[in-house]
């Protein structure tokens, strides 16, 4: 098939940025996309250009690494899906086809369409966890979850960190992403016992990365590959708010 | 260099593990930040080690060449993770745990780390749920389980289909807490290059930030491994794109015997590759095998669709040959079972190179909103990828390279032969013997860094108490970075006209063909010289774009590649010294009249660790396996 690529390079993160275009030989239906960006870059190092730099790994929807906008979609025109999992079979002969990095403040570009998610593990390490040392656990039927609890747990934690839900915000807010992981603790009872402090620290740690406000236009979730609720943001808003002022004029530990 | 001792406490194969803690050296706590430990990889294994060694107190560098720990290739693993716990009340316990997988690993293996694995299952599945792992519960609030991968009890813990990214959000949340706490510093997207050894003992690592390709230097006084799986070396695996063997393969270069090498697991039911292009494969999950049926069409090159085949024209090839097991049978018998029909003629697709396995019986006798509600996200993930309906045609399947049992040698403290470099998780050889049971290994990747390493690493650093750090002015570490230095810059200016994957395929082909699923004699030498041509072919004509310092996935890839090429041939020589068949290691030349696998317990009851000689041929050691508690059996799945 004959498809046109306008791809964004960038050579580093104060670099300006261009698009090139690129119409290779040889694109079959049955490739993936980053089988088909492989194939482009294979033919620019054949001619002696550099090979556009993009993040993938496990390329099969579950690390998270991967993750570009396409046509102006975050990881593309299919729901649930990550740049990794598409395939050249959702687009058409001669279809011209727009690949750009994941573009935020909190994000920035490290080359073309590279771009550095750190400020979302910051985020997650700013109390993004439950405070347990290794084999202090209880027996494990000991605390006993509510199957709708651990299911609901469950769709929050299956959050993939992949940034889709900030690259589709037009404030680059990183809500969804926070509110997921502050749904799948709070949910369980072993989670519930630090809510308060964590709800607080990751709150303010993702004002601290540049991260935008959200106004709910739940663009978020339609772009993300794990279809995580947009509910969970009001959740972690109603959470942070109770905690505000539940806090006032105490310091919260 | 002579074998170093497996150090395996004596005593009854139940108190082994307790005799070994009630009597290691401990470090104090007042004297743990004066350690400095550097772990690379933070997969389960390495993620779960930096965490025990930061809530321990000591002081520890994480190294990964991933952009977050939380993508490390664990995070892909699908179908669960072993404990016994007996929830189930079947008769489940430590001992069966412990025989399933002796007896799975094909003899093999050491008794005694894998009766540890069975024993330390228990206190993992208290830590994951403590951490907030949500796995799978019944009705009544308590875990459920599953059955996985050719054993008789339900001791599988499972979270859908995503156990091993909600094990790894665990790991990496005690992670995060101790990189919050300050007791951990985490460096993302730097790649080891080489492992420091001063004075035969580990003293740091060079890694090299894949940002900016800067090449630095990291002194430690004891350095961790846990780097994984390197089956990716098949180029078409299961594996990430970025899983790699140069971490274990620089370290064996410094003296760390490598053991068996060619023991890797092949998976039955892979997706098959859609055509030339294809990267990576996926997975599908061995759950699948329980409902569906396995089959080739009877008349090889049939070109009808498989709904249009007859009954009576299919070759239901597992039901045929393994009545007892059928469909279930274990992991390697299915992979050669169908590599037998592909290579007969029999496989479909357009390439022919794949088997059906089919939902049509399942479906019609319980509906296809059970088949749904069991597979449902599986059948999803097969559309995205081929674009077919399973609910209306069978799914076409193949076998991949999917886990490496082989790995870097090590005694039962974990560590390598290199004093005070250790190696965890997948990276080492530990616990599986010749083939590893489903749901075994986020089992052994999560304790080997909970537990184990936690407790070996004090007896260790407890001698070097009053030891200052390493000095990277020390000569070795000038030396090691400079040579990484050199090979970057080698590797750029090569100038040929291949692309670094045109390598890793080539590769990948000589060794499935040859070093995968069946091997021979004469295929293995074979592999040998076409392994050692291709190398020479790549230090002549690989084209490595871009400069050092810079952003450079292409020079990431060839220094991979580059390791991977060295130890293809390992593999290969691995494979042929071992003249018997065991678990997925089958020689053709070993075998019943019927096609099973013949072990020879007499002569290769060992493990082969191999020491690297500069410049030579590597040196095969025997590490003699005892069997002093289970009686070594044949497996017999007809
Ligand atoms: C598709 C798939 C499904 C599986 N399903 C199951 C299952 O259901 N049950 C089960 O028990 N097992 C399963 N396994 C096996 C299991 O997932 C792995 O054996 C286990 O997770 C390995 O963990 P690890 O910590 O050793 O390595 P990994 O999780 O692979 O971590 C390796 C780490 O090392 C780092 N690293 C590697 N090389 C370098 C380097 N040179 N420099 C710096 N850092 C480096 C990486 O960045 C990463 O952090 C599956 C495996 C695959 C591939
Ligand atoms: S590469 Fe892992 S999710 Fe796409």
């Amino acid at each position: 098939m004959k498809i046109t690529f306008r791809i964004w390079m960038q050579d580093g993160p104060n670099s300006a940025g261009e698009f090139v275009e690129h119409a290779p030989e040889g694109l079959a239906p049955d490739m993936s996309f980053l089988e088909a960006l492989d194939h482009v870059n294979e033919s620019r190092i054949l001619s002696g250009q550099r090979a556009i730099e993009f993040d993938h790994d496990c390329r099969e929807g579950i690390c998270g690494t991967c993750g570009v906008v396409i046509n102006g979609r975050a990881h593309g025109p299919l729901a649930a899906t990550t740049t990794c999992q598409l395939h050249m079979r959702s687009f058409s002969d001669g279809d011209l086809v727009t690949v750009e990095p994941f573009r935020a403040r909190a994000f920035p570009v490290i080359r073309d369409l590279k771009v550095d998610r750190s400020s979302l593990d910051r985020v997650a390490r700013s109390g993004g966890y439950v405070s347990t040392n290794i084999r202090a656990a209880p027996e494990a039927n000991s605390i006993l979850v509510p199957r709708h609890a651990a299911r609901a747990a469950f769709d929050a934690a299956s959050c993939i960190g992949c940034g889709a839900c900030v690259a589709s915000c037009k404030n680059a807010a990183a809500s969804l992403y926070t509110g997921a992981k502050l749904a799948h603790l709070s949910e369980l009872p072993q989670g519930k016992i630090e809510n308060t402090l964590r709800v607080v620290r990751m709150v303010e740690a993702m004002d601290r990365e540049g991260f935008g406000s959200c106004t709910n236009t739940e663009a978020c979730e339609a772009a993300c590959p794990q279809e995580i609720s947009a509910h969970l943001i009001a959740r972690m808003n109603r959470q942070y708010n109770w905690a505000r002022l539940k806090s006032l004029g105490r310091k919260l530990t | 260099m002579a074998l170093p001792d497996a150090k395996i406490p004596d005593g009854p194969i139940e108190r082994k593990w307790s005799y070994y803690q009630a009597h290691c050296k401990l470090v104090n706590a007042a004297n743990r930040s004066r350690f400095q430990i550097a772990v690379i990889g933070t997969g389960l294994a390495g993620g779960g080690a930096a965490a025990a060694l930061g809530e321990l107190g000591y002081s520890v560098k994480a190294f990964s060449f991933h952009d977050s720990p939380r993508r490390a290739h664990s995070v892909a693993a699908q179908g669960g993770v072993n404990a016994a716990k007996n929830y189930q009340n079947d008769g489940d316990n430590v001992w069966r745990m412990f025989y399933d997988a002796v007896k799975g690993g094909d003899f093999r293996s050491r008794e005694a780390n894998v009766y540890r694995m069975a024993e330390l299952s228990v206190d993992l599945i208290d830590t994951c749920v403590a951490q907030g792992v949500p796995f799978a519960r019944e009705y009544g609030g308590v875990l459920a389980n599953r059955s996985f991968g050719g054993v008789q009890v339900e001791r599988t813990f499972y979270a859908q289909g995503q156990t091993g990214q909600q094990l790894l959000l665990g790991t990496i949340a005690a992670l995060n807490r101790q990189i919050d706490a300050g007791r951990v510093e985490m460096f993302s997207r730097h790649e080891l290059l080489d492992i420091v050894v001063v004075d035969g003992r580990a003293a740091g690592v060079v890694v090299r930030d894949m940002v900016t390709g800067e090449i630095e230097a990291h002194a430690a006084h004891a350095v961790v491994l846990a780097t994984g799986g390197y089956a990716k070396i098949y180029y078409l695996s299961t594996l990430a794109m970025g899983s790699n063997a140069t971490a274990i393969w620089k370290a064996h270069k410094r003296g760390a015997l490598l053991a068996n090498p060619s023991f890797v697991q092949v998976h039955p039911t892979s997706l098959p590759p859609l055509g030339v292009h294809q990267s990576k494969l996926t997975l599908m999950s061995e759950s699948l095998r329980n409902d569906g049926r396995i089959w080739v069409p009877a008349q090889a090159g049939d070109p009808r669709h498989p709904n249009e085949i007859p009954e009576s024209e299919r070759d239901y090839y597992l039901e045929r040959r393994y009545p007892a097991f059928g469909n279930l049978t274990p992991r390697d018998i299915a992979s050669r079972a169908a590599k037998e029909r592909i290579d007969a003629g029999h496989g479909v697709g357009p390439l022919a190179n794949a088997v059906y396995l089919d939902f049509r019986d399942a479906i019609r006798n319980h509906g296809e909103d059970v088949i749904r509600s069991r597979y449902g996200n599986l059948f999803g993930m097969y559309q995205k990828i081929t674009g077919l309906d399973a609910y209306r045609e069978p799914m076409k399947i193949a076998p991949a390279a999917h886990f490496s049992m082989g790995g870097l040698w090590v005694d039962y403290e974990l560590m390598s032969s290199i004093t005070g470099l250790y190696a965890l998780g997948e990276c080492n050889f530990a616990d599986h013997g010749a083939n590893r049971l489903g749901a075994n290994s986020l089992l052994q990747a999560c304790i080997d860094g909970y537990f184990i390493l936690p407790s070996t690493i004090g007896n260790y650093l407890a001698t070097r108490l009053h030891e200052p750090l390493p000095d990277t002015d020390h000569p070795a570490f000038r030396d090691a970075t400079q040579e990484a230095e050199e090979s970057v810059n080698k590797l750029l200016a090569v100038g040929g006209s291949r692309c670094v994957d045109h390598f890793h395929r080539e590769l990948g082909a000589i060794l499935t063909d040859r070093c995968g699923i069946s091997r021979s004699g004469a295929g293995l030498r074979s592999a040998i010289e076409d392994v050692r041509r291709l190398r020479r072919e790549f230090q002549q004509d690989v084209k490595v774009p871009g400069g050092p310092r810079e952003p450079n996935s292409e020079l990431d890839k060839a220094l991979r590649v580059q390791d991977y090429l060295e130890l293809g041939e390992l593999m290969c020589r691995d494979a042929l010294e071992r003249d018997e068949s065991c678990g997925m290691h089958f020689r053709e030349e070993h075998q019943t009249g019927d096609g099973e696998a013949v072990r020879n317990d007499q002569s290769f009851a060992h493990v082969a660790a191999w020491e690297h000689v500069e410049g030579g041929e590597a040196v095969r050691h025997q590490e003699q396996l005892a069997f002093e508690f289970v009686e070594i059996a044949t497996r017999d799945y007809r």
